[in-house]
């Protein structure tokens, strides 16, 4: 649609948000990202039936996780849109972009920038 | 199979706050089936509290290793060679795994990462439930097939109690009454009289009463004791 | 049913045919005895026989046999009560033998709450033998002089044996046949739950009429007075084993707040001029916890009075 979206965003393409694993977004996490997210289809159009809605509640287990390591669980989230929607998927990005610039930089490389 | 839980990751970041170099030791048996000791579990709790640690401006070295089982001595015995690389050591196994671990490596320090609770099974995915106490004297038979020592809150023989209201249990409104449960099913498959008379008074010798537990096989025993 | 088993009190009454009338009093949550005989004192002459309490829905009070003790000491009789949840056999037989050498003739075996009702939820529970086994146990040291293990006791605590019967408990239809195991384990007298469906409970009745357990066992229907509107709410949502109809907490609400505690009363006076009438009821057992000084007014008109001196 060539609609433009922040280039402060790296995307990994999955077959389905169901491939997702709570450790993939705790790695991302740990190797320094900023915030994660996570774009499934809308729910109950998912093509292998149950996949985003599994990832939504990984998504919801890993907030909670970082919720008790003291980090923002807003750094994480998930979305759901069809892949016709481009100007939502724009928007999205501009959306969690936004959030991430007001949260600020990762509390993990804060620490380590100080040292 | 045991069922635990993990413990808050709070709990085991404390256990661990001075050291620099841990070991998180899984387990491919119970703990995997129950989804809280395995492969995966354990690789989510070293990237969490990493993630932890490094927020803390205080990183920590985390290796991993699951072992077929912690409670065999066999299996506990093929990390001799790096179990001492370590500060500590963190277990996802069931309480049987870092005691064992603990009796083979006297000069490691081992830490439970689970509250190890209950026999029990997968009622759904996602949900355990407790089913078996260890009483040492299985007498299922005797209540349809379901034990009232481990599912009764008041492991009564005679039961319900009066506090057994529409099938829950007074404790928790969560918890199925099993005595409820026993007596309609004796209700309805026209056993009633299988209820009449007195449940013998039992016997908790065998039960974890009695003291610390051994189950011997000679027949398999090679060599001598 | 020949021969006197205690000899208490309660005993006698049943036996000669009266309508019994039995009270309840919850020992001090310290060892205040000032309080507890101030308490005691309405419900001497009223009452047949008292149950004292044992660490009733897990609260820690003072024990039930110490407070039946002192009970006597003010010329009641009491019912002295043992749960299964705080004690394993060996201590059990071992206070049976200790209440019966103070005095006490009348014992109640229970169950217990659950500890997570009460103010030390953290405790372990004990469960070792349940509230049938324990009637049979009594049975067994009171006729046959025997301890659990078949050993002989030199002088054997002859206990007059009471049990509870919930009527309203679940599964409904099997609590008849619970209470023929409770009259078969050796329970000579049953104190039934606080009742307030009268309709369930006259059902309940006829069943266990039919069965001819009436015959067996003196059976004492339970009446606890309503305070107040307030009390009969909460009892509904947080008693285990409670059955209040909706009928009865509109009568309640249905008067001026100072008001609703006569009409609780009134209710109560109601079930118990039933009760009188009643087949297969042998009394009553009042239980006006914390109102124990409205016992001698609700006794007198309810006609109880004098109590019959066997």
């Amino acid at each position: 649609m060539r609609l433009s979206y922040p280039a402060d965003i790296k995307i990994i393409q999955v077959p389905c948000t169901g491939r997702v694993d709570i450790l993939h977004l705790l790695n991302a996490i740990e190797d320094g990202a900023d915030g994660v997210y996570v774009a499934g289809c809308l729910e109950g159009e998912c093509h292998y039936i149950s996949g985003n809605l599994k990832a939504r509640k990984k998504v919801a287990y890993v907030k909670k996780t970082l919720t008790e390591i003291g980090i923002e669980p807003e750094r994480v989230e998930m979305y759901n849109l069809s892949s016709a929607q481009g100007a939502r998927f724009a928007e999205i990005a501009r959306e969690m972009v936004d959030r991430i610039r007001q949260l600020g930089p990762s509390p993990i490389k804060k620490k380590n920038h100080a040292a | 199979m045991i069922v635990a839980d993990r413990k808050s990751l709070q709990e085991i970041l404390a256990m661990v706050a001075d050291k620099k170099k841990i070991l998180i030791a899984g387990c491919k048996g119970c703990v995997t089936v129950c989804n809280v000791g395995g492969l995966k579990e354990v690789e989510i709790l070293a990237s969490s509290m990493k993630i932890a640690r490094k927020k803390d401006g205080n990183d920590i070295d985390i290796d991993i290793n699951v072992l077929e089982r912690q409670c065999d001595t066999e299996y506990v015995a093929g990390i001799s060679d790096v179990v001492g690389n370590y500060e500590a050591v963190i277990s996802l196994a069931c309480g049987v795994g870092p005691q064992f671990l603990s009796e083979m490596y006297k000069d490691q320090t081992f830490y439970p990462g689970v509250n190890t609770t209950f026999f029990g099974g997968a009622t759904k995915h996602g949900v355990w439930e407790e089913r078996c106490a260890g009483c040492g004297t299985c007498a299922i038979h005797n209540f349809g097939g379901l034990c009232p020592i481990a599912r009764c809150a008041k492991s009564l023989m005679n039961g319900p109690c009066g506090g057994s209201s529409k099938g829950v249990c007074e404790v928790n409104k969560d918890t199925e009454c099993i005595w409820d449960t026993i007596v309609r099913k004796k209700m309805d498959s026209g056993r009633l009289e299988d209820l009449i008379g007195i449940k013998g008074i039992k016997s908790w010798k065998t039960a974890r009463d009695g003291g610390p537990r051994k189950s011997i096989r000679e027949e398999l025993i090679q060599g001598n004791i | 049913m020949s021969e006197l088993k205690s000899g208490s009190n309660l005993e006698k009454v049943l036996k000669a045919g009266h309508f019994a009338f039995t009270g309840e009093c919850g020992p001090p949550k310290g060892a205040n005895v000032a309080h507890l005989k101030e308490k005691l004192s309405h419900l001497v002459g009223m009452v047949d026989a008292v149950n004292m309490t044992d660490n009733q829905t897990a609260v820690v009070r003072m024990s039930s046999w110490a407070g039946s003790v002192l009970m006597m000491e003010q010329g009641l009789e009491p019912n002295f009560q043992m749960v299964c949840r705080d004690r394993n056999r060996l201590a059990m037989m071992s206070d049976i033998l200790g209440a019966y050498a103070l005095g006490i003739r009348n014992m109640l075996c229970l169950s217990g709450d659950h500890q997570s009702f009460g103010n030390h939820p953290d405790a372990k529970n004990v469960h070792d033998i349940d509230s049938m086994q324990l009637i049979s146990m009594v049975k067994k040291m009171r006729d046959e002089g025997k301890f659990l293990n078949d050993e002989d006791i030199d002088v054997p605590p002859r206990m007059f044996i009471g049990a509870a019967a919930n009527p309203f408990a679940d599964p409904y239809e099997y609590r008849p046949y619970r209470l023929a195991n409770k009259i078969k384990a050796g329970a000579d007298f049953i104190q039934t739950q606080c009742i307030f469906n009268m309709e369930k409970f006259r059902d309940f009745m006829k069943k266990i009429v039919d069965m001819g357990l009436h015959e067996k066992c003196y059976i004492l229907a339970g009446v606890t007075p309503m305070k107040n509107a307030g009390m009969a709410n909460f009892m509904s949502k947080y008693v285990p084993g409670m059955d209040i109809p909706e009928s009865l907490i509109k009568r309640l609400k249905g008067v001026d707040k100072k008001d609703q505690s006569e009409e609780g009363i009134k209710f109560a006076l109601e079930q118990i001029a039933e009760f009188k009438e009643m087949k297969g009821i042998a009394g009553v057992h009042l239980m006006a916890i914390e109102w124990e000084h409205k016992v001698p007014e609700i006794a007198e008109r309810a006609g109880v009075l004098p109590r019959p001196k066997v």
